[in-house]
C-alpha cells in the first residue's frame, strides 16, 4: 500500500487540554546560566510548589531563586505591592548582591492585574539593582516559552552602543575572551582577521556553556564572528544591539525575543532551521551564510562525517515511527532530525506553533519528508493528551516522545517512551551534540531490547470498557 | 508576600487530589492555568503508577480571563464523564480561580445535569488552608455526600457487621509509606480478630462508602488526613475513633488496648495482651534491640526530630521512650495543629519547635550539633551540608522515599524498620567508640597530608601490629592522632605504650 502524500504539512489545532510545564520553568536553567541574576517569582504556593518538585535536588543548592509567596493580604490589596516588593528586594541584595534581579509575573499578578512593568523601573531607582520584568504565566505560554518571555524583557536592556575603543570591546566579550584566553594581544590581532568582514551578528537562546563555545567555533571556520550572544553569562555582559545588526535564534521558542530584537531593536532577524541534529546544524550556518554572503567551506564533509559517526544509533530507528505530544516546542526540530534518520512521524503535537519564526524550520521538515520519502505528519497545535493517548492506542507507534505525566502508563502498555523534558536539559545543539539527541531517543529502545524476551511487555490488567 | 525558597506542606488542591486521585474511578478537573497539572508528574513519578493520574485541568487562559469559563468547566466534565465513565467527578479550585471567584457551584450544578456522574465541588480555599488540611476536608467532603445520598436513597445499612470490624481511614496516594502501613494494618487487624470493613481512600470506590456505618469503630491511624470524616462518623452514627498511631512498640500497645476497649464496650469479649506480650517481647525485634548492648552505646546521644505532626511526635516518642536517645528538640510544619504537637511530645524533649521555615530549622540544627536528625528531604540535605546523619520520616519527599520493598512505618513490623532506620543513622557503635577514644571526630591540625604519609616517626613492630589490628576505617585517624601526640612530645619511636599514652592525653 503506497499512502498518497500530502502536498503541503497539515495543521491542526485542538483543545489545549494537554500537560506541560509551567513556564516560571526556566527559571531553573536561566538562573544557572545568568551567573549574576537572581531570580524572584511573584506567585503562590502553587507556583513555588511546583518549582520545588520539578528542580528536585537543585533546590537544595541554595539556588539564585526565590517566591515571593503572595498572601491574602497581597490578594485583596490589603498590603502596598510596592513596599512589599520593595522589602524583598532589599532583602534579596543584602543576602546575595546581584547584578540583576528578574521578576516573574505568574498568573496571580496577572489576575490580580499587579503592574510589575510600572513598579519595576521605580524600585530599580530606589535600590540601585536592575529589574527586569518577564511575565512567564501559565495564562500565555507553555514550559520553554518562559525563557522567551525573559529573553525578550533582556533584549531591551542590551547596550544600544558599541564601546568606542576596539580593546575594550574584545575584553567585554566574554565569548571571545574564553576563545582568546592566554593568547597575546598580537595573536588576537592576528585572529582578527581570520573572520570575514562582515555586519555583526548576535545569537539569541540560553545555552550550556560549552554548547555556546562549540557554535561559535562552528561559525568561526566559515569566518563568521559571533558579536555576542543574549544572554550572556552574566548579565553585566549582555551584547550591544545597534540597529541593523543581525541576529540569528538557536532555537524554536524564542518568537517573542525575535519579534523584540527586530521590532524595538531594529535588528535583522536570519530565519534559519535550528541547529539540532547535523542536518539542522549545517541548514543553519548556511543560512548565515548565505544572508551574510559567504561561501560556506567544507559543511557538506562534515554532515557527513557526523552521520557515519552516527550510524549505530541511526539504524537503532531507521524504520520505525515516533509520536510526539508536544510539550516543550523543540518538537519540529526533533522530528525533522528523526525523519532524516529514517524515522516516520505521524503525528507532532505542540503547544504553540509560529509559522513565521519556525518558517525555515518547517520548510527543512517538508523536504526531509519529500527526499526521504516518508508522509508528511500532521502537526497538531493545543493538542489534547486524552485524545493523542486514544490516537496513540491506534497507531501503536514504536515511540511517544511525552512527558512524565504519561511516560509510566504508557510503559506499562508496553508502549515505548522518552521524557521529553530530557530534550530542554541535554545539550543537543551543533554538530558536535547530535549524537547526545540519539543517545536519549534510542535509550527506550535499547533498554526495551534487553528486556524484550521477559515478556513484561504489558504490565497492566486490561480493565473492562463498559 | 513572603520570601520563600521551599515549603513543607504543598497547596491546598494538591490535597483534594490526593484524596480524589486514591479513590477507585474518581476523576478530578482543576479549574487552573496550564503547567498546573504537575500533580500527574508526581504521582507518575514518585508513585511509579502504572495508570493515568485520573486528574485532568479544564485551562484557564486569557480567553477565560477576559470572558469568564462560561461552557468550558461544564464541557470539560461532561465530557470527561463520557469518556471515562467516573463514579464521581471532583472540580477542583486552585489558587487562580480562587481570586477569579467565578461561581464554580453553578457549573457544578449544570454539569450534574447532563453527567451521569457525581459532581461535587471541593470545598477547599487555597488561601486558608494548606495541602494537609484540604486532604482532610475533601475526604470528609465525600464521604458526607455518600453518606446523605445513600440516606435519600434509603440504601443506609442500619446493622453493624456481625464481627467487630474496623474502618481504615486515612491511607492515601503520596502519602508517606502509605501503601506499606496500610497493609501492615491490616495484617495487625487480621491477628487481633477484627474485619476490614472499608479502607480508604486508598483503593475504595465510593459505593463502598454508605457501608461505612457497619463497622464497630474508625481507625485514623495518620493525624493529618481523616479525623473530620471519623468525627463526622461519630456525630452521625455514634462510631467511636482511635486515633492513637500505632508507631513504635508502646504506642502500638496503646493503640491496640484502646481497640480492645472500644469493642468489648460493644460486646465484643477480647483480651490482647497476650498478644501485645508476645508481639513485644518475642515477634517484634525492636523491644529486644532497645535491650541490646547496640542499643547502650545510643544512651544519652543528641537527636532532634522535624516532620508532620504523626510521624515526628512517634518518631520524638520512640527515640526517647524506647531508645533512651535524647531528643534535644521536636518541631512540625503542622502549625494549625500545633497543641495537640505540642502535648503529645512535650515531655519527651527538651524544646519544641513549631515553624514552617526551614531556615529556622536548619539554624536550631546547626546550633543543636545532634549526632543524627530524623526528618524530611529537607533536613537530610541541611544533615549533609553539616555533616550530621539524617534518618528521613516523613514528606516531603524524594523518590526514594517510596520504596518497593516492605518498609512500613506502622505496627509491629514497623517497630523494625524503624529501629533500623534510627541505628542506621547514627554513627555505628564500634566505629564511634573507636573514634572517641582516640579523640573524637575532629582532627583539629592536619599534620600531614594523605593517611598514609611517610613520617620522619618509626611505629616499633609492636606498636605497628597493635595499629593493625584497628579497623581500617579509623586506622588512619589513629595513627594521626598518636603521631602528632609523639612529636608534641619529641619521640622518635611509637610504641606500644606510646599509643596507649596518645589515648589517654586525647581522653584528657
Amino acid at each position: 500500500m503506497t499512502a498518497v502524500q500530502p502536498e503541503a504539512l497539515t495543521f491542526e489545532c485542538e483543545t489545549g487540554n494537554y500537560h506541560t510545564f509551567c513556564p516560571i520553568s526556566c527559571v531553573a536553567w536561566l538562573y544557572q546560566k545568568i551567573e549574576d541574576s537572581f531570580f524572584l517569582v511573584i506567585g503562590t504556593k502553587t507556583c513555588g510548589y511546583f518549582l520545588q518538585n520539578a528542580m528536585g535536588v537543585m533546590i537544595f543548592a541554595e539556588p539564585r531563586y526565590a517566591m515571593a509567596e503572595l498572601e491574602e493580604g497581597d490578594i485583596s490589596a490589603q498590603l502596598n505591592d510596592y513596599q512589599e516588593l520593595k522589602r524583598l528586594c532589599e532583602q534579596i541584595k543584602r543576602d546575595r548582591n546581584p547584578s540583576v534581579i528578574v521578576w516573574i509575573g505568574t498568573c496571580t499578578t496577572e489576575i490580580i492585574k499587579m503592574d510589575l512593568e510600572g513598579l519595576a523601573p521605580k524600585l530599580e531607582a530606589e535600590i540601585g539593582i536592575p529589574i527586569v520584568v518577564a511575565r512567564a504565566n501559565g495564562l500565555d505560554y507553555a514550559f520553554t516559552q518562559g525563557e522567551d518571555t525573559v529573553l525578550a524583557a533582556m533584549a531591551s536592556r542590551c547596550p544600544d552602543k558599541a564601546p568606542v575603543v576596539e580593546a575594550e570591546k574584545n575584553e567585554r566579550n566574554a565569548i571571545q575572551k574564553l576563545l582568546h584566553f592566554g593568547k597575546k594581544k598580537e595573536e588576537v590581532v592576528q585572529e582578527e582577521s581570520e573572520y570575514v568582514d562582515h555586519p555583526p551578528l548576535v545569537l539569541f537562546g540560553s545555552l550550556p556553556d560549552p554548547v555556546v563555545t562549540q557554535l561559535t567555533l562552528e561559525l568561526k571556520k566559515q569566518g563568521i564572528k559571533v558579536s555576542g550572544w543574549l544572554p550572556a553569562k552574566r548579565f553585566t555582559e549582555l551584547p550591544t544591539l545597534e540597529e541593523g545588526y543581525y541576529v540569528s535564534g538557536v532555537n524554536p521558542f524564542l518568537s517573542r525575543t525575535a519579534t523584540t530584537l527586530m521590532r524595538r531593536r531594529k535588528c535583522k532577524l536570519i530565519g534559519a532551521p535550528f541547529p539540532i541534529g547535523p542536518d539542522g546544524t549545517r541548514a543553519w550556518i548556511e543560512k548565515i551564510c548565505s544572508v551574510l554572503n559567504i561561501n560556506p567551506q567544507g559543511l557538506a564533509e562534515r554532515e557527513a562525517q557526523i552521520w557515519e559517526s552516527l550510524e549505530d544509533y541511526v539504524k537503532l530507528i531507521r524504520g520505525k515511527s515516533v509520536f510526539f505530544m508536544g510539550d516543550n516546542l523543540l518538537e519540529i526540530s526533533l522530528a525533522r532530525f528523526l525523519v532524516r534518520c529514517g524515522m516516520t512521524v505521524p503525528e507532532i503535537g505542540i503547544p504553540y506553533m509560529d509559522k513565521r519564526y519556525q518558517a525555515a524550520e518547517l520548510a527543512l521538515l517538508e523536504t526531509t519528508c519529500q527526499e526521504m520519502g516518508v508522509p508528511l505528519p500532521k502537526i497538531v497545535e493545543k493538542p489534547d493528551n486524552y485524545n493523542q493517548v486514544q490516537r496513540i492506542y491506534e497507531l501503536n507507534p514504536d515511540l511517544v516522545i511525552t512527558g512524565m505525566a504519561h511516560a509510566n502508563p504508557l510503559e506499562a502498555r508496553g508502549i515505548n517512551t522518552k521524557w521529553s523534558v530530557e530534550f530542554t536539559f541535554a545539550q543537543i545543539h551543533g554538530f558536535t551534540n547530535a549524537r547526545d539527541i540519539l543517545e536519549l531517543v534510542t535509550r527506550p529502545l535499547r533498554r526495551n531490547n534487553s528486556l524484550k524476551d521477559l515478556g513484561w511487555d504489558k504490565l497492566v490488567k486490561e480493565e473492562a470498557k463498559i | 508576600m513572603k520570601l520563600a525558597y521551599w515549603m513543607y506542606a504543598g497547596p491546598a488542591h494538591i490535597g483534594t487530589l490526593r484524596i480524589a486521585s486514591s479513590f477507585k474511578n474518581v476523576h478530578a478537573i482543576m479549574h487552573a492555568p496550564l503547567g498546573d497539572d504537575y500533580f500527574n508528574v508526581m504521582r507518575s513519578m514518585l508513585e511509579r503508577e502504572r495508570n493515568f493520574t485520573p486528574v485532568t485541568a479544564s485551562i484557564v487562559d486569557r480567553n477565560v480571563l477576559a470572558r469568564g469559563s462560561q461552557e468550558k468547566v461544564v464541557d470539560n466534565i461532561t465530557r470527561k464523564d463520557a469518556e471515562e465513565h467516573p463514579d464521581l467527578i471532583v472540580l477542583t479550585p486552585t489558587c487562580t480561580s480562587s481570586i477569579l471567584q467565578e461561581d464554580l457551584q453553578n457549573f457544578v450544578d449544570r454539569a450534574q445535569m447532563d453527567a451521569k456522574s457525581d459532581v461535587l465541588l471541593a470545598d477547599v480555599n487555597h488561601y486558608r488552608v494548606n495541602e494537609l488540611q484540604a486532604a482532610d476536608r475533601t475526604l470528609d467532603q465525600i464521604v458526607q455526600y455518600y453518606i446523605e445520598k445513600a440516606r435519600k436513597k434509603g440504601e443506609l445499612p442500619t446493622t453493624k457487621t456481625e464481627k467487630p470490624s474496623v474502618n481504615i481511614i486515612g491511607i492515601s496516594t503520596l502519602g508517606f509509606h502509605n501503601q506499606h502501613d496500610c497493609t501492615e494494618l491490616k495484617r495487625l487487624m487480621a491477628d487481633l480478630g477484627i474485619e476490614v470493613n472499608v479502607v480508604m481512600p486508598e483503593g475504595a470506590s465510593v459505593h463502598q462508602l454508605k457501608n461505612l456505618p457497619r463497622a464497630w469503630f474508625n481507625l485514623v491511624p495518620y493525624r493529618e488526613l481523616g479525623m473530620m470524616a471519623a468525627r463526622y462518623l461519630q456525630a452521625e452514627f455514634g462510631i467511636p475513633y482511635v486515633d492513637i498511631t500505632p508507631m513504635g512498640v508502646v504506642e502500638t500497645a496503646r493503640c491496640i488496648r484502646k481497640i480492645q476497649q472500644v469493642i468489648n464496650a460493644q460486646g465484643a469479649d477480647v483480651d490482647y495482651e497476650d498478644f501485645i506480650n508476645e508481639q513485644t517481647l518475642y515477634v517484634s525485634q525492636a523491644a529486644w534491640f532497645s535491650r541490646s548492648i547496640d542499643c547502650q552505646n545510643l544512651t544519652g546521644k543528641k537527636a532532634v526530630v522535624f516532620g508532620d505532626n504523626t510521624h515526628a511526635a512517634a518518631m520524638t516518642k520512640i527515640l526517647a521512650r524506647e531508645m533512651g536517645i535524647h531528643v534535644v528538640w521536636a518541631g512540625t510544619y503542622c502549625k494549625y495543629d500545633a497543641d495537640w504537637f505540642r502535648e503529645q511530645v512535650s515531655e519527651y524533649c527538651d524544646e519544641v519547635l513549631i515553624t514552617d521555615d526551614h531556615g529556622q530549622i536548619g539554624d536550631a540544627i546547626a546550633r543543636t550539633e545532634p549526632s543524627a536528625i530524623f526528618g524530611t528531604q529537607m533536613e537530610r540535605h541541611v544533615g549533609k551540608r553539616l555533616d550530621i546523619p539524617c534518618g528521613v520520616i516523613a514528606a516531603p519527599i524524594h523518590i526514594q522515599n517510596f520504596p518497593i520493598g516492605y518498609k512500613p512505618f506502622m505496627g509491629y513490623e514497623g517497630t523494625n524498620q524503624i529501629a533500623d532506620l534510627v541505628y542506621n543513622s547514627f554513627t555505628l557503635g564500634m566505629e564511634d567508640h573507636l573514634l572517641e577514644i582516640f579523640g573524637g571526630h575532629d582532627t583539629k591540625e592536619v599534620i600531614t597530608k594523605g593517611i598514609s604519609a611517610d613520617s620522619d616517626l618509626t611505629w616499633n613492630k609492636e606498636a605497628q601490629a597493635e595499629l593493625n589490628k584497628i579497623p581500617g576505617f579509623v586506622r588512619g585517624k589513629v595513627k594521626r592522632n598518636t603521631e602528632k601526640f609523639a612529636r608534641d612530645r619529641n619521640l622518635a619511636v611509637i610504641t606500644v605504650e606510646v599509643m596507649y599514652a596518645a589515648k589517654e592525653s586525647v581522653g584528657a
